[in-house]
């Protein structure tokens, strides 16, 4: 059972008895976590769990080995309340170690930028990382920022309001003149207890808080949710609920990706593109309300399959509206690229190295658009990805234009997908009961969202029910990337920049 | 400029005919439930247990000679979770978008008609009615009612026509529109920034969480949507509202459509 590191391996929505998760002393599991992501792979969750039968902290890491197509799980345990941190040797653990504190009161000891991460309590009371006295509240946004010092540096804060329509964040710029040596993101407005509120589970609202836990990417978690569950339940999904799945998980990304091409013109000024995307985004939601009432995917994506059938009385015209959309989506966005006034504002601004792009951990269209070909549908299949193969869409410029260009590549390759699916939607029934979750079991579940990779790990107790539920949304690693993307960039091309990564504040803060 | 012209042509005109013309909504679009509590057994909790947000209240065996079967829209997230639950088929969603109320007891429905938004008085109408500038706050919104708010904004909807205009400032906004459940960590920025809009001003509650908290109702790290922070004008239900729910709300609101007009 063993394998990489002295971990237990599994994959993709497969769940191992908790108890086959291998307890390593704390300098092995260090060790393991610095070597894997050193090798190439990359962390996919790393957080604690109170485990009332044993003592202290469990931390459990799940590493993600993408040549293999596998999932290796292991955990140590913390008596103490303090550690030595492994983010100086693997920087894409920053923020799970930041979090692990700010929710366990450990201290990962030579952080290298420990600040709170969303602004809440410990839930271990009596154990603060902080050392802040019991019963004090954290006020969010108070935390000591990184400054530049010098006579014509000066700081410009912004936020946690915007001036749109738009969820809060807290951004704080160190300039020199126009010119940002330094962008730091502080979040944790938008924090409501979303994970927290899932232990005990699955409960009457269970599926509600997924569909909302970033809500333009309602398909994208339940479907993560979905298969850890059915990971634990046991069983399979029928084919035509697999396919419907994966139509519905590449509409949410036509919509959003459409949505972004539209900001991004908007951003520089480019009307025609602003207005004609800002539309063809509603095409696509109504098409996913077409199929199931909701311009958002609500109820669509259920335990043990899905709730709306695309019967046949349905297909002909829902091909037909997609594909009227894609004509216009394909004028709108070739707009984009004919455009020098465009394209001398994506080109070169805001650029993204490879190599901080893998040190930092990056996913999805912005990782993609740094060169890396990562994309949990090729790399970790699930569900109708193991049978259809979505070629991955990459582009090596790492820049604004790089994030914007990839994300074209991908609405084209999502219809092709629809179209081909829809073509032979295979039978069978849209959705069986589940049983009840096995007890003491542990399953991940990877899925590619349209921001990137989404993961989402359930633990199981004794009774069956979930003892943790740990929500990885692809902001938690990309935001880092926002800020480096900043570096050397002028002020005024943060919208830019901010819009060519767009990621979910709730998604981040929970 | 001779390719963008060209693609403008092929664009066509896209804003909808609404509200002059009655807009099609998807047929599996869930908007208001209509209630029959003559069908329920006395002793059936089935909608109120599969509700997620408690938004069913039952009081049939309790008090059988009063309306025995009340859902509060404030509450509901449309899944029709209670629907599938009922065996007797006594709740029903209907295609009806129009949803928005000018009181939150309005929005708890018994059986008879919901009583959709008042216009503003008089003197508001004469302040408000002929231009609205309005600052969005999204408080731990989940970036649904977020994007439904902004698609007003685009050409389908085209918002301006109306005289409705999302502004960046609260100091230039005649109202703020809140979206989320109010977390803890938002509760003084939502707070300064009504502060900041000069009187008279309007404040409306978008979305299940902004109006009572929704599937968040209860979480210590929450404040169970605005209600309690600010004098709601108009509260406007959904898990996001529709866009068309969004907009039915404010013309209502400003006089622009009045009575049982869609």
């Amino acid at each position: 059972m063993n394998g990489k590191f002295g971990f237990a391996h599994t994959r993709n929505g497969i769940a191992l008895p908790a108890r086959d998760v291998p307890e390593l002393p704390l300098p092995d599991f260090r060790h393991a976590v610095i070597e894997a992501a050193a090798n190439g792979d990359r962390v996919a969750a790393l957080f604690g769990h109170v485990n009332p039968a044993a003592s202290g902290l469990e931390v459990y890491a799940i590493i993600s080995d993408s040549l293999n197509a596998r999932l290796h799980v292991g955990k140590a345990r913390l008596e103490s309340d303090r550690y030595p941190a492994l983010t100086p040797d693997c920087p894409q653990v920053h923020l799970f170690e930041r979090e692990l504190a700010e929710q366990y009161g450990v201290r990962p000891e030579g952080h290298p930028w420990f600040k709170p991460v969303r602004f809440h309590a410990s839930y271990r009371p009596g154990q603060d990382a902080w050392s802040r006295p019991e019963g004090s509240a954290p006020v969010v946004g108070v935390t000591d920022f990184y400054r530049v010092e010098g006579e014509q540096i000066h700081e410009v804060a912004v936020g946690p309001v915007h001036a749109g329509i738009i969820e809060p964040g807290h951004f704080r710029f160190q300039c020199h003149g126009e010119q940002v040596y330094h962008l730091e993101i502080s979040l944790g407005y938008q924090h409501r207890g979303a994970e927290r509120s899932l232990a005990g589970g699955p409960h009457r609202r269970t599926i509600h808080t997924l569909e909302t836990v970033a809500g333009d990417t309602s398909v994208g978690h339940t479907t993560a949710y979905c298969l850890a569950v059915e990971a634990l339940a046991g069983g399979h999904l029928s084919a035509r609920a697999e396919v419907l799945r994966g139509v519905a998980l590449e509409l949410e990304r036509l919509a959003n990706h459409t949505g972004d091409l539209g900001a991004l013109a908007g951003d520089v000024a480019f009307l025609p593109t602003a207005a004609y995307c800002g539309r063809l985004r509603g095409d696509f939601l109504n098409l996913t309300a077409f199929l199931c009432g909701s311009r958002f995917g609500r109820g669509l994506v259920r335990p043990g399959g899905v709730g709306f059938d695309l019967e046949e009385g349905r297909q002909a015209q829902f091909l037909e509206r997609l594909e009227a959309a894609e004509r216009d989506v394909t004028v709108a966005a070739e707009l984009l690229w004919d455009s020098a006034s465009v394209q001398a504002r994506f080109e070169g601004t805001g650029t993204v190295s490879p190599k901080d792009c893998l040190e930092l951990g990056l996913v999805g269209p912005a990782a993609r658009a740094c060169g890396v070909e990562c994309d949990v549908r090729q790399d970790f299949p699930w569900g109708v990805f193991r049978f259809v193969q979505i070629p991955v869409s990459s582009w090596d410029t790492g820049d604004v234009f790089s994030r914007a260009y990839v994300r074209w590549l991908e609405i084209q390759r999502s219809v092709e997908f629809i179209r081909a699916q829809l073509q032979s939607l295979p039978g069978g029934s849209l959705r069986r009961a589940l049983g009840p979750l096995r007890a003491g079991h542990l399953a991940v579940s990877l899925v590619e969202g349209w921001r990137g990779e989404i993961c989402h790990v359930a633990l199981t107790d004794e009774q069956g029910r979930i003892a943790r539920y740990k929500i990885v949304d692809p902001s938690f690693h990309n935001w880092s990337g926002l800020a480096m993307a900043l570096r050397n960039q002028q002020i005024s091309d943060f919208p830019l920049c901010n819009k060519s990564f767009n990621l979910s504040y709730c998604g981040f803060d929970l | 400029m001779l390719r963008a012209t060209i693609a403008r042509l092929k664009q066509g005109h896209r804003t909808i005919p609404y509200p002059a013309e009655e807009p099609v909504l998807p047929d599996r679009f869930r908007g208001l439930p209509v209630l029959d509590s003559a069908r329920c057994a006395d002793d059936c909790r089935a909608c109120a247990d599969a509700c997620p947000t408690e938004a069913i209240i039952r009081e049939g065996a309790v008090n059988p000679a009063g309306a025995g079967l009340r859902l509060d829209l404030g509450r509901c997230l449309f899944c029709t979770d209670c629907q599938e639950a009922c065996p007797a088929g006594a709740i029903r969603y209907t295609q009806d978008y129009r949803l928005a109320a000018r009181n939150r007891q309005d929005l708890v429905l018994d059986g008879q008609t919901l009583k959709l938004a008042s216009a503003l008085n008089e003197k508001s109408r004469r302040v408000f009615g002929r231009s609205l500038k309005l600052r969005q706050v999204s408080a731990a919104g989940c970036n649904a009612c977020e994007a439904d708010l902004n698609v007003l904004s685009t050409v389908v909807f085209d918002l301006g026509r109306f005289g409705i205009q999302f502004v960046a400032s609260p100091r230039h906004a005649d109202g703020i529109v809140v979206t989320g459940p109010v977390s803890e960590n938002m509760r003084t920025a939502l707070l300064e920034t009504y502060a900041a809009i000069p009187a008279p001003k309007l404040a409306i509650a978008v979305g299940a969480c902004a109006v009572s908290g929704g599937p968040y109702a209860g979480n210590p790290e929450i404040h169970n949507g605005c209600e309690a922070l600010l004098p709601v004008d108009l509260y406007i239900p959904g898990c996001p509202p529709h866009p068309l729910t969004i907009l039915d709300g404010l013309l209502r609101l400003l006089g622009q459509i009045e009575g049982d007009r869609r």
